[in-house]
């Protein structure tokens, strides 16, 4: 009886997760088993059932493993960065040293809440070869233009300073939240004690912030690796589809070509990959802190 | 990090604000109006409107209701409305497109309305622009304005390399570039080719006499001589350092840079004769020029680009629709769309209009509309084209020789062809 109350109050929720996740999703699948096109869309006599035959022909593309290296690459240089960068922020916020805390907190926080097609924008600016500002200061170091937009080796590092610029503001205020649970005592115990500020860093506040930062990298890798708007308002994928991540490629053959079938095994394979990667990392939380 | 692009939210945005305005219209419509569905893309679905209360006069007791696409989001939001079968009754069409519609089966044949038109008289229109409408030997729509590639250039930088006219052929075009070039120095360079576009080397391409899909456009045909020819010509350009490696993007503002001298020659469309006009610095104006395509050996082709009118195979008032495409295609109202919008009309007579027959940057024009071929027509084209310029992109890089790029080409453009031969096969498409 109590269970089955119990099912009524989850009743809802569940319904609402059938019908927008798993429905989707095995439509998708089922999709992704054959070739619908524009052919199709127009008679569906013209679908055939390709079995495996998209993920077959997806697997000998060089440009899915292009797009899967890109999207790699951008994962494994920027979500360390990245929450490198929210980390050091959300100390110097929690710094007792620090003054005007609301202020900062907030102008930091700003270009996670900026429209990305308007900061791109400035960001296009900043990137220019000729008059961009990063390479004006580049330039008294003695340091030739470097055409970050155009040179297939310097985009994809561009673009992952420009996401990193966008997105670490959201990770520093859940970390600097994470902060400030960390009792004062401790740093005092410490502080009696002769430990250094990196011996504090070292054996207070990462060991106390560990589960705040477990939660913060999964989160942002499984965000990382959906990697679309960047390249999509930047570089459009290029140059030499060096910025080509599996989600641009899905957003080109589902919604520029119309090839569904070939878009929704590209979208299930990122799918699996992230739910992996994701599954992997709980685990390895759960390992590190059993609680 | 979301994976909708935001760019697509503010126009969805406004066009349910254009659909709830036209709801609510339709509503207040008396029970006896016919209404008439119009979809235009951009600036001229803000224009059009202004040309319609002429055709409600004529037409009492029937409405048309106008609804604007953005051009970014046209194309999904018609496949959309095929889709939902919610296509309106007519509506415009970039004419690379019409053939993915047609296989759609979405498009009413013109043929028989157009045969007793006396109005729409398609011997006044330009032949390769005219031809981009029809599909096999049938008509699926009339071209409301056209669009073609030719030369932009700086003519006091070409005269200052020693040449007083635009080149004419490809042999001419490259001395010209190299001597432009010598003169301009080692930071600028004689020609803007960005890598992102497809058309400069598409016009190119169809200068040539061997079609770029060959057996019933069934297969790729880019490693043919004459494609080859084309192709080395273009890369050619980038290894003698006469174009810069750039795309768009690296360019921020390329009226600043043609006024600047950073490039000399540009291959464009009628649009930017506006833009150049308005946007180029002062010490400028007057000091360039719009020259027909130079070809192999003579002046050559181009695209024959625009847009069409087309009626939905589904529209309930076919008759009426007709009438408001004759309408709309009389040559003083593609002189208003000129006036309005700077776009070029596609009837000779329309072009006997005083303004535009004086206008001297639009004389290229007129003379290259009667040198514009149609691209292949089939629905795949467009992917065809990005596979071309992503090779083309290659080539310049160093990355492919012209061979490998050409024999690259053609497998991809096989490969996206296989369903096409497939229902070939199958009897079910031409």
């Amino acid at each position: 009886m109590r269970r089955l109350q119990a099912w009524w109050f989850v009743a809802p929720a569940l319904a609402v997760i059938c019908v927008f996740f798993f429905l989707p999703v095995a439509a998708a699948l089922v999709l992704s088993l054959t070739d619908f096109d524009i052919y199709a869309l127009a008679d569906l006599g013209n679908l055939r059932f390709v079995g495996l035959r998209n993920y077959l022909d997806l697997v000998a593309t060089p440009l899915f493993w292009k797009a899967v290296l890109n999207t790699l690459y951008f994962v494994i240089v920027g979500v360390p960065l990245s929450l490198c960068v929210s980390l050091a922020c959300a100390l110097l916020l929690n710094a007792r040293a620090a003054r005007f805390r609301g202020f900062f907190r907030t102008a930091l926080f700003a270009p996670v809440v900026t429209t990305l097609v308007a900061v791109a924008v400035i960001w296009r600016y900043l990137y220019n070869t000729r008059y961009g500002l990063l390479n004006y200061a580049l330039g008294f170091a003695g340091i030739d233009p470097i055409d970050w937009l155009g040179d297939p080796r310097f985009a994809m590092p561009a673009i992952i300073l420009f996401a990193v610029w966008k997105n670490f503001g959201y990770n520093m205020v859940i970390l600097f939240a994470g902060l400030q649970t960390i009792r004062e005592e401790l740093y005092e115990a410490a502080r009696i004690d002769g430990a250094t500020y990196v011996k504090q860093l070292r054996y207070i506040t990462l060991p106390m912030l560990a589960p705040v930062l477990a939660l913060v990298s999964i989160l942002t890798v499984a965000g990382y690796f959906q990697l679309f708007a960047e390249p999509y308002v930047m570089t459009q994928g290029g140059p030499l589809q060096s910025t080509m991540s599996v989600l641009y490629l899905m957003y080109e053959e589902g919604f520029k070509w119309w090839n569904l079938g070939t878009a929704s095994a590209v979208a299930f394979v990122l799918f699996l990959f992230i739910f992996a990667v994701t599954v992997l990392e709980l685990r390895l939380a759960r390992q590190r802190f059993p609680a | 990090m979301m994976p909708a692009p935001a760019a697509a939210h503010l126009p969805r945005r406004r066009f349910l604000g254009l659909l709830l305005a036209s709801l609510a219209a339709g509503c207040t419509a008396r029970a006896s109006d016919s209404v008439l569905r119009l979809w235009a893309m951009g600036r001229e679905g803000e224009v059009v409107a202004g040309l319609l209360p002429g055709f409600e006069r004529t037409h009492p007791g029937v409405r048309v209701v106008v609804q604007q696409l953005p051009w970014t989001a046209a194309h999904e939001k018609l496949l959309t409305a095929f889709a939902g079968e919610s296509l309106p009754d007519v509506f415009q069409l970039g004419n690379t497109w019409i053939p993915e519609f047609v296989a759609l089966n979405a498009l009413e044949p013109l043929d028989a309305y157009a045969g007793t038109s006396r109005d729409v008289d398609l011997a006044d229109y330009f032949g390769g622009i005219l031809e981009t409408n029809r599909i096999g030997s049938t008509l699926y729509g009339v071209p409301w304005y056209v669009d073609t590639r030719l030369l932009f250039y700086r003519r006091d930088l070409v005269a200052q390399a020693g040449f007083s006219d635009a080149p004419r052929s490809w042999p001419e075009w490259m001395d010209v570039l190299t001597a432009v070039k010598k003169t301009v120095g080692a930071n600028r360079y004689a020609i803007l080719l960005p890598l992102n576009e497809f058309e400069p080397l598409l016009a190119l391409a169809l200068q040539q006499s061997a079609p770029l899909l060959r057996d019933g456009n069934r297969f790729g045909n880019f490693e043919s001589a004459d494609f080859r020819r084309t192709l080395s010509f273009y890369v050619e350009i980038f290894r003698r350092g006469l174009a810069p490696p750039l795309t768009n993007a690296d360019i921020s503002n390329v009226w600043n840079e043609f006024g600047r001298g950073y490039f000399s020659f540009y291959i464009s469309g009628p649009w930017n004769i506006g833009e150049f006009e308005r946007r180029l610095p002062p010490e400028v104006r007057g000091a360039w020029m719009t020259a027909p395509l130079p070809g192999p050996d003579g002046p050559g082709a181009s695209i024959a680009g625009g847009s069409s009118f087309v009626m939905s195979s589904a529209s309930r008032h076919k008759a009426l629709a007709w009438q408001l495409i004759e309408y709309l295609s009389q040559p003083e109202m593609q002189r208003a769309l000129y006036a309005a919008t700077g776009d070029l009309p596609p009837r000779r007579s329309a072009w006997r209009d005083s303004k535009l027959a004086g206008d001297p940057y639009a004389r290229a024009f007129r003379d290259q509309l009667e040198r514009v071929k149609p691209t292949p027509k089939v629905p795949e084209w467009e992917r065809i084209a990005t596979e071309m310029r992503l090779a083309a992109e290659r080539a310049v890089h160093g990355d492919w020789s012209i061979d490998r790029a050409a024999a690259e080409l053609d497998a991809r453009a096989d490969r996206i062809l296989d369903k096409r031969r497939y229902l070939i096969a199958r009897g079910a498409t031409r």
